[in-house]
């Protein structure tokens, strides 16, 4: 007989929830991600597209573009164009820089005009959740009402369905999303040269500050460059993420935070 | 009606004034070389070049290119502002400006225009001395002059979808306006004459009831 859904507790069916992994008293960055690579962890960028072969980025597992076809429907087909802009290059490297085990598949949504991308960014982060990546990286918004309240409901989706959609915030005073969603983890830009230095917010919407500042990344054609930028800060934590879920499979969104907090630079025992 | 249209031209015309001036204090600011104001246009989807002052400038206003092309254009689809330094050692970073002007910068700072839920257009900052200890508040002023920005463009688009309208297919409203102000200058006699015409014309097109 089917398991019903889990929406009560009985007191018979508490060893039923008995998680799999143990939590310690003090949950350090040892426990955390020590000796994780983040192998088996699958990291999903949404962007202007990787360049597969930049020796900082290594082996790409899929690429995507997310289009619309003449009547306008969506269409998500296998991308050979690569990167056209070079960020989704530069996010790639940077995940794979603090995770070099995970998978990482780039999903294109940018590149086809203004006109209609907040639809195929929507259309582009709901193809990731139902193919159950772990990690999404999003570093860009969209300020757009109707375009936020769908990606309001795959961001949600998302959180309950194990992906850890980590996106990133803004530092001008505008509503934009997903970032200011509670089912992501938003990111801004702290100036320190550590990759691993990070910094739990206790004001909100931003609730991570993580390295933003003056970052060698890879860019189009095999090179790098210097850049400064939130979008540059989401990807650290998208690949420490990777870290942790390597190490510790399965974690949900909640749990996966939880562990950000009290590993971050200002709390516990991450400083 | 003539007033309106009058002031509706004026407007455009300070809107833009505006957006230099905004420029103008962005590339002293930064101390950088040059800066420019990109509008949407939603139309075409393209950007527009609507202010740009410091190297490369010249005959720059009115340039346009596809929405998602170079730096400005990524920063439009993506809404995140982001500084991007040593661009010059690949100029498809920079193809926005450098097509355009011949100029290709070192560096871009670029800043999207938000205005509510609406995405206005980009503003750029070219060849700023490199700070990175300062990156973090240049990128918070930025933000500053983008609200700044962003309102300014909003007033022109308003101001030019009024103008828009005023002129019509017909050009109607313009034509009634000219034809006030004509009458509205003649002298005493000839102008309560005038008026009456105007009265007697409305009589007639409302059907032969009276004005009232």
């Amino acid at each position: 007989m089917q398991e019903l859904p889990a929406w009560s507790l009985p007191a018979t069916a508490v060893d039923g929830i008995e998680l799999d992994d143990e939590w310690p008293a003090a949950v350090t960055r040892e426990w955390a991600w020590e000796g994780s690579t983040g192998e088996g962890v699958r990291v999903c960028l949404l962007d202007s597209g990787v360049d597969a072969g930049h020796p900082l980025v290594g082996a790409v597992e899929r690429s995507v573009a997310v289009s619309t076809d003449e009547n306008g429907e969506i269409r998500v087909e296998d991308d050979p164009a690569g990167d056209l802009c070079g960020h989704g290059t530069a996010c790639a490297g940077i995940v794979r820089s603090l995770a070099p085990g995970c998978e990482l598949v780039s999903v294109r949504v940018l590149g086809a005009g203004f006109t209609g991308s907040g639809r195929l960014l929507v259309a582009g982060l709901r193809w990731a959740v139902e193919q159950g990546f772990d990690v999404v990286n999003m570093s860009l918004s969209t300020t757009k009402r109707e375009i936020a309240e769908a990606l309001h409901e795959v961001a949600d989706s998302a959180y309950f369905k194990k992906t850890m959609i980590v996106a990133a915030a803004h530092n001008l005073p505008v509503d934009s999303y997903p970032w200011r969603f509670a089912s992501v983890v938003s990111v801004g830009s702290h100036d320190q040269a550590d990759p691993l230095a990070f910094y739990y917010n206790p004001s909100p919407p931003v609730e991570f500050f993580a390295r933003g500042v003056d970052i060698e990344v890879a860019w189009l054609g095999g090179t790098t460059i210097r850049s400064t930028g939130n979008s540059f800060a989401t990807p650290h934590i998208a690949g420490i993420c990777a870290l942790i879920l390597g190490k510790h499979v399965g974690l949900t969104p909640f749990q996966l935070k939880s562990a950000l907090y009290l590993t971050a630079s200002n709390v516990g025992t991450g400083a | 009606m003539n007033a309106a249209a009058a002031a509706i031209l004026a407007q455009e015309e300070t809107h833009v004034e505006l957006l230099a001036a905004i420029a103008e204090a962005a590339r002293a600011i930064f101390d950088a070389k040059a800066a420019s104001i990109f509008l949407l246009d939603e139309e075409t989807d393209e950007l527009v070049f609507e202010a740009t002052v410091g190297e490369g400038s010249d005959k720059l206003v009115g340039t346009r290119f596809p929405s998602s092309a170079g730096i400005a254009g990524f920063t439009l689809v993506t809404r995140q502002p982001l500084i991007l330094d040593d661009v010059a050692s690949d100029p498809r970073f920079a193809r926005d400006v450098a097509e355009a002007t011949g100029y290709v910068p070192q560096s871009i700072t670029a800043v999207p225009l938000l205005h509510g839920d609406r995405t206005l257009g980009v503003l750029e900052v070219l060849d700023r001395p490199s700070r990175p200890d300062d990156a973090l508040k240049e990128l918070d002023l930025l933000g500053i002059f983008a609200t700044q920005a962003a309102v300014a463009l909003e007033l022109l688009r308003t101001a030019r979808g009024a103008r828009r309208a005023l002129a019509g297919s017909d050009d109607l409203p313009g034509r009634i306006a000219r034809l006030a102000a004509a009458i509205d200058d003649l002298p005493d006699e000839r102008r309560a004459a005038g008026l009456e015409l105007l009265a007697a014309l409305e009589t007639l097109v409302r059907g032969g009831r009276s004005g009232g």
